[in-house]
């Protein structure tokens, strides 16, 4: 098996008496599609946070392409190729879309301290930027505001940016959440391509997209990893069953 | 993508920014062909405010660094001027042997230096804050700054400094009042130049970026500390360099450019004026002093008219006069 | 350095804590439960001054001005609150800090148009106007010793009030979640116009002691304003318990640096540079120990809720 992308080892974080993430430990491997289950409070969003370094972790490390990132901030990260998606639609709001996008171009380019060239007749900056506009289908909404956009477009311009920011690894937070179904199926087979470029770790709660697109699936209940498997597997499997369906199912 | 640029160069706020610009230089020459010098001294008082407002307009406006201290940057390129002008008068040197100077040049690199090496030092600290935190910090060293200056004696304290003949530029008579004034109006435009090329640049972009969404700056991998703290740096020396034309505007420089109601006198020009927008800091200028000369020559208490209006801006005008001019701002 | 003179001098620096606490309560409750920094609060500080100092005047009676100073800083704590300060809550700092930064314009113009330029006087009651002696035979003023068990007195007293009543758990529940309660159905605006009264009040009540110590005139309330947010920052915004460690801290090492610093340079440099450099350092002081501070822990001593 090839060296995995992202190793999360032995993760544990605790807000006061409550334990969000109890000994996670997980892999990404190129070209798959990993998805992250778990009932509401499992603590899907507070490891995403914890990979992507916006939350320390109490003990446990984060390897990511071969180094340990554990000590690294979230924007030391994402320029190692972590592209993230939030699970509410974090973006720079007054910007326009293709603006938001160029913010990934340039920083995957370098340096952000250049001080004299204008950035919206930089082709080198904005031609990329429409490029991953294209991708996700929102090229024709380029100049309008992020916070504008609407709930779906904001979600695919999250992904866009993490295609501009050339990333290593997607981080999805529920990408599906809010999308009506044609959004959705859309979305969906948009993922299915994308994991060739680089593979996934997809928090989702959407089950139709989770069993469409996923390589491997975790069960993350009360923060603990219960299991992880292929699709058959995991459906199968009578701990996580219990976890979603109650006994007796 | 050359006429889209030309394009966008013709907005309705481009071509305000240039009326007020025409208006101010206009101003002053004819007062001087009406022998009414007074109105120079006037215009010369908005330039260089709008110059120190514009300092502040790139870490508030542009990175939303709400900054309660910078009238310490004005205060320090004030002084400056006041003691390298004192120090060339009476011959005494300086420190490590160096002597004063009356050259504006030299001056204002001085003062920039100094105010970057405090904004630095400031900034590392303040910058690890945010909010109220970030506003308190920032007032509190300012006023640190002020009590310093009001307790050390060698340079008038609380009295202040005189600068009894106005330094120099190289190739301009700075004692006549329209040459200076054009100087300062000089200063304005690099300096409005110098806001706009940056607010489009990269480094702008980030920082406006930072402004908008700090999460999602650090997500496409741009740190926003170090972005900050550059920011904060850059428009402490323009400041600075307003402070010590300010200084010789007045051939006075005293511990009150260092107070809090300086700082907060900055950022009124930028809320009057419109937040982050160019001319944001000049209409705020033109709109602060004209009121300051109009309204205080027919009451004392002019300043409580001043503080009615910057409510009234605050809770039902927040664009500032540029936003009621323009519109809202176009990012693009 | 005597040990009178320590002792004089701890007590000041008591006395001084006291009256910042005064003032940082108020403001830390007021960004504690309503997310809002308040410029103005000087300007209540002023107002009790004022209100003291004209109604003893008029009636003769110390305790007839506190009493108004009280009742007219409340008042006009209420009065901005309803016209002003409840359209800034759901603004940005930038906002509040300009509009608040308005009303100190507005009321300091205000009181110089309606009292003039020059101080008023006030006079401690002749019940409070004696001495008592320190350890030493030094005397000490009561006014001083009144202020400082006026201070403790309130210290309990909104500790009681936070803790132990039902006002007091809304103010807590307010701090941690401000949209909860008002699900909840506790009544956000009046709760905030009272919070906001009892800020304003407290800080008129420091201003009108303060009166009598100095005088009263336009303006007074801005130092004191300045050194309350560092007693805030310090102690961590939103903590009464930090309100009142900063306060103390701060009024100690404001008033015993000034005198120990030139006397501690004194020993190895001439008086008069000492008396300068050390007049210099002393009035940094507090500046350069809230740095200091916040160089470790950003959030302040006494960090309230996250």
């Amino acid at each position: 098996m090839a060296e995995p992308i992202l190793r999360l080892e032995g993760l544990n974080k605790s807000f006061g008496a409550l334990k969000a993430s109890d000994n996670v430990s997980l892999e990404l491997y190129p070209g798959e599609i990993h998805a992250l289950i778990g009932p509401n409070g499992a603590g899907k969003s507070t490891l995403i946070n914890q990979i992507s370094g916006a939350l320390q972790p109490d003990s446990g490390r984060v390897y990511f392409a071969g180094e340990d990132v554990s000590e690294l901030g979230m924007a030391a990260r994402a320029r190692l190729g972590m592209g993230r998606t939030f699970q509410v639609s974090s973006l720079a709001g007054e910007f326009s879309a293709l603006r938001n996008v160029m913010l990934a171009v340039q920083s995957r380019q370098g340096s952000s301290f250049r001080f004299f060239k204008p950035v919206m007749s930089d082709r080198s900056l904005v031609d990329p930027a429409m490029d991953a506009l294209a991708r996700v289908g929102l090229e024709h909404r380029a100049d309008v505001p992020a916070a504008e956009l609407s709930h779906g477009e904001r979600r695919q311009l999250e992904i866009a940016i993490a295609l501009a920011l050339g990333a290593k690894a997607f981080l999805l937070d529920e990408p599906m959440a809010g999308m009506g179904p044609e959004g959705s199926k859309a979305l969906t087979r948009f993922l299915d391509g994308l994991r060739h470029e680089a593979p996934i770790l997809l928090v989702e709660h959407d089950m139709d997209a989770v069993f469409a697109l996923a390589d491997r699936v975790s069960v993350l209940v009360y923060g603990r990893i219960i299991a992880s498997g292929t699709v058959e597997e995991i459906r199968r499997d009578s701990a996580v069953r219990e976890a979603y369906l109650g006994e007796g199912a | 993508m050359g006429e889209a640029m030309t394009r966008n160069l013709i907005t309705r706020e481009n071509l305000i920014t240039l009326v007020l610009l025409a208006a101010l230089l206009v101003g002053p020459l004819v007062a001087v062909a009406l022998d009414e010098t007074f109105y120079v001294t006037l215009a010369t008082r908005i330039a260089i405010l709008a110059l120190a407002a514009t300092g502040l307009n790139l870490a508030l406006g542009l990175g939303g660094l709400v900054s309660f201290g910078h009238a310490a940057f004005f205060g320090i390129g004030g002084y400056a001027a006041g003691i390298l002008a004192t120090h060339a008068f009476n011959g005494e040197p300086l420190i490590f042997g160096l002597s004063g100077t009356k050259n504006m040049l030299i001056i204002w690199l001085v003062g920039a230096v100094s105010a970057a090496v405090v904004a630095a030092a400031t900034g590392l600290i303040a910058l690890r804050t945010s909010g109220v935190y970030f506003i308190m910090i920032t007032l509190a060293f300012a006023q640190m700054i002020y009590y310093f200056a009001i307790s050390w004696p060698a340079y008038g304290g609380e009295d202040g400094l005189s600068i009894f003949v106005r330094n120099g530029f190289p190739g301009v008579n700075t004692l006549q009042p329209l040459s200076f004034f054009l100087l300062c109006f000089a200063v304005l435009i690099v300096g409005l130049v110098f806001f706009a090329v940056l607010k489009n640049s990269r480094f702008g972009a980030a920082l406006q970026a930072g402004r908008q969404n700090e999460t999602r700056l650090a997500a496409v991998g741009i740190a926003p500390f170090r972005i900050r703290l550059a920011a904060f740096v850059i428009s402490a020396m323009m400041t600075a360099i307003a402070g010590a034309l300010f200084a010789d505007l007045n051939r006075f420089v005293s511990p009150a450019m260092l107070s809090w109601h300086m700082s907060g006198e900055l950022i009124v020009l930028i809320i009057l004026g419109g937040t982050g927008r160019l001319a944001g800091p000049l209409a705020g200028a033109c709109v602060y002093v004209l009121f300051e000369f109009l309204l205080g020559g027919m009451t004392e208490h002019w300043q409580l008219f001043l503080g009615l209006v910057l409510l009234g801006v605050v809770l039902f005008a927040r664009g500032g006069v540029i936003g009621l001019l323009a519109g809202r701002a176009h990012h693009g | 350095m005597s040990l009178t003179l320590l002792i004089e001098q701890i007590l000041n620096g008591l006395q001084f804590g006291v009256m910042l606490f005064l003032m940082a309560a108020g403001l830390t409750l007021i960004f504690g439960v309503m997310g809002l920094i308040n410029l103005a609060h000087g300007a209540l500080f002023m107002v009790g001054a004022f209100a003291c100092a004209s109604v003893a005047a008029w009636t003769g009676s110390f305790w007839a001005g506190l009493a108004a100073s009280l009742a007219a800083a409340a008042a006009a704590g209420a009065v901005i609150e309803l016209l002003v300060i409840r359209r800034l809550y759901d603004r940005d700092h930038l906002d509040q800090v300009l509009a608040t930064f308005a009303l100190i314009l507005i009321f300091s113009e205000g009181t110089r148009w309606l009292f003039g330029s020059f101080p008023l006087y006030l006079d401690i009651p002749p019940l409070l106007s004696g001495a008592v002696s320190l350890p030493g035979g030094a005397p000490y003023p009561v006014y001083r010793l009144a202020v400082i068990g006026v201070g403790i007195a309130v210290a309990v007293g909104l500790s009681l009030l936070i803790s132990r009543t039902r006002l007091g758990m809304r103010i807590r529940a307010g701090e941690s979640d401000r949209e909860m309660i008002a699900a909840l159905g506790v009544d956000i605006t009046t709760l905030y116009t009272l919070v906001f009264a009892l800020g304003a009040a407290l800080a008129g009540l420091a201003g009108a002691m303060v009166g009598a110590l100095q005088s009263v005139q336009v303006g007074m309330g801005e130092p004191v304003l300045i050194l309350a947010f560092v007693v805030i920052v310090i102690g961590g915004i939103g903590s009464i318990r930090g309100a009142l460690f900063g306060s103390i801290l701060v009024g100690l090492t404001e008033t015993l640096g000034r005198v120990l610093l030139p006397h501690g340079l004194g020993l190895f440099m001439e008086p008069s540079a000492a008396a300068s450099i050390g007049a210099a350092i002393a009035s940094m002081l507090i500046y350069i120990l809230m740095a200091l501070i916040l160089a470790f822990r950003p959030q302040g001593l006494f960090a309230a809720n996250g």
